[in-house]
């Protein structure tokens, strides 16, 4: 079987148009997904080269730009949990990052990783969709809520590269994750709610990570009794092999009275 | 490609995508980094890169170009035993050992962060390290008495 060809570039502007000009190509950062499906084979098309943009300098770093934290998309969860500015402006990004995997997951994830995997347990997305975050790439923003199009489908062209994430500031958000151990899990839940301006968004419950809209809306109207109601009705959860749709409706209820009451005892 | 094993240079001409635990293993025959799930869940093939814990099973070796790694056999200065891996001999942290190698790596590189560590502490730093005889409590006290 023909080597999968491995492309190491030295910058930026060098891997957008390697990425460009280079049929079949995979991008590869932290290697967290990517690399177990491209030893068991699994990857379809199969891929004929990869792109690593593990190192590159313009891809790391947690910078505050005026009115926003900026996000290098291949910073690693734990350089993003270490930053004083995510402490600070992103809690609930960090309380996110620290769900994820263990230690040698945290050091090789990142966000770029878990939003162009799009996989509807993504531990960070439902924050991303609570912060209204914007993922930048090569030629444009995109706006979180247009993001994910489908079961692990993005509004991404297809030589298209997320370089940053985005987060606007002087927004409180409140993250929680259910999942079977404390350390190490994939979700059944994940949710992230704001409460001003309302977003309730949840991993695990459907075939993207989603924006309770319903739910969001009676919020809006102060009724949180109406949000825990509605939230059944906007989410489509399934039976799967770490959960049932029964409880993840249930437990969807549950976790979202609780951070909304974490709200209010604040 | 280059980069630097247990403080030595290796120059090797491997395809960049191979995984980086098949590199140690096969082409460098250091076997004392074991695959175990092969997907990055339960840590038995831990090494460090750049001073990091990382699963070696998800690391495309091209990407360790430059960088320095350091495998289990790259804890010990010779023959002498970190204190480290004394205290693993001395609690009797080791059954069957396939994962002794990913948790001693795990815990250096833990002990290296933080000098003080509470037993919690060290059941989160290793969390992702997986012991299928079940033997945790050893382990964890084998890596407490190395904190301070």
């Amino acid at each position: 079987m023909r080597e999968v060809k491995f492309i190491r570039p030295t910058s930026l502007a060098d891997a957008v148009q390697m990425y460009r000009a280079t049929p079949g190509c995979r991008l590869l950062a932290g290697g967290t997904d990517l690399m177990v499906m491209l030893h068991a084979r699994t990857l379809r098309p199969a891929p004929q080269a990869v792109l690593d943009l593990w190192s590159l300098a313009e891809l790391k770093g947690v910078r505050r730009v005026q009115d926003v934290v900026e996000i290098g998309a291949a910073e690693s969860y734990t350089g993003i949990i270490a930053s004083r500015d995510v402490q600070q402006e992103l809690p609930a990004l960090a309380a996110a990052a620290r769900t994820i995997g263990a230690a040698q997951i945290q050091n090789r994830g990142t966000l770029g990783g878990n939003l162009a995997n799009a996989s509807p347990a993504g531990d960070t997305l439902p924050v991303l969709l609570a912060y209204d975050a914007v993922v930048v790439t090569d030629r444009r923003a995109i706006p979180i809520d247009t993001f994910f199009t489908g079961y692990r489908q993005t509004a991404l062209e297809s030589d298209e590269l997320i370089t940053a994430v985005r987060f606007p500031l002087g927004r409180q958000v409140a993250f929680r994750k259910v999942g079977t151990r404390a350390a190490q899990a994939i979700a059944k839940i994940v949710m992230a709610v704001s409460r001003q301006p309302a977003r309730i968004a949840i991993g695990s419950v459907a075939e993207v990570p989603l924006r309770a809209r319903r739910a969001e809306a009676a919020l809006e109207r102060e009724d949180v009794d109406g949000a825990v109601a509605a939230v059944a009705d906007d989410i489509r959860p399934i039976d799967d092999v770490r959960s049932t749709a029964d409880y993840r409706r249930a437990v969807t209820r549950n976790v979202l009275r609780e951070l909304l009451g974490a709200f209010a005892r604040r | 490609m280059r980069f630097t094993l247990n403080g030595r240079a290796v120059s090797l001409d491997v395809g960049g995508t191979r995984r980086l635990l098949d590199v140690v293993r096969e082409d460098l025959h250091l076997t004392g980094t074991k695959e175990g799930c092969g997907e990055g869940e339960c840590g038995a093939c831990s090494v460090l890169i750049d001073g990091q814990v990382v699963d070696s099973c998800l690391i495309a070796v091209g990407q360790v170009e430059g960088r320095t790694v350091t495998t289990v056999e790259g804890l010990a200065d010779g023959g002498r035993l970190t204190a480290l891996q004394q205290a693993f001999i001395e609690q009797g942290a080791a059954q069957c050992g396939i994962c002794t190698p990913g948790m001693l790596l795990a815990a250096h590189a833990l002990l290296q962060q933080s000098e003080h560590l509470t037993a919690d502490d060290v059941r989160e730093g290793l969390a992702g390290n997986l012991c299928r005889c079940t033997g945790y409590t050893k382990i964890i006290d084998a890596v407490v008495a190395c904190a301070k």
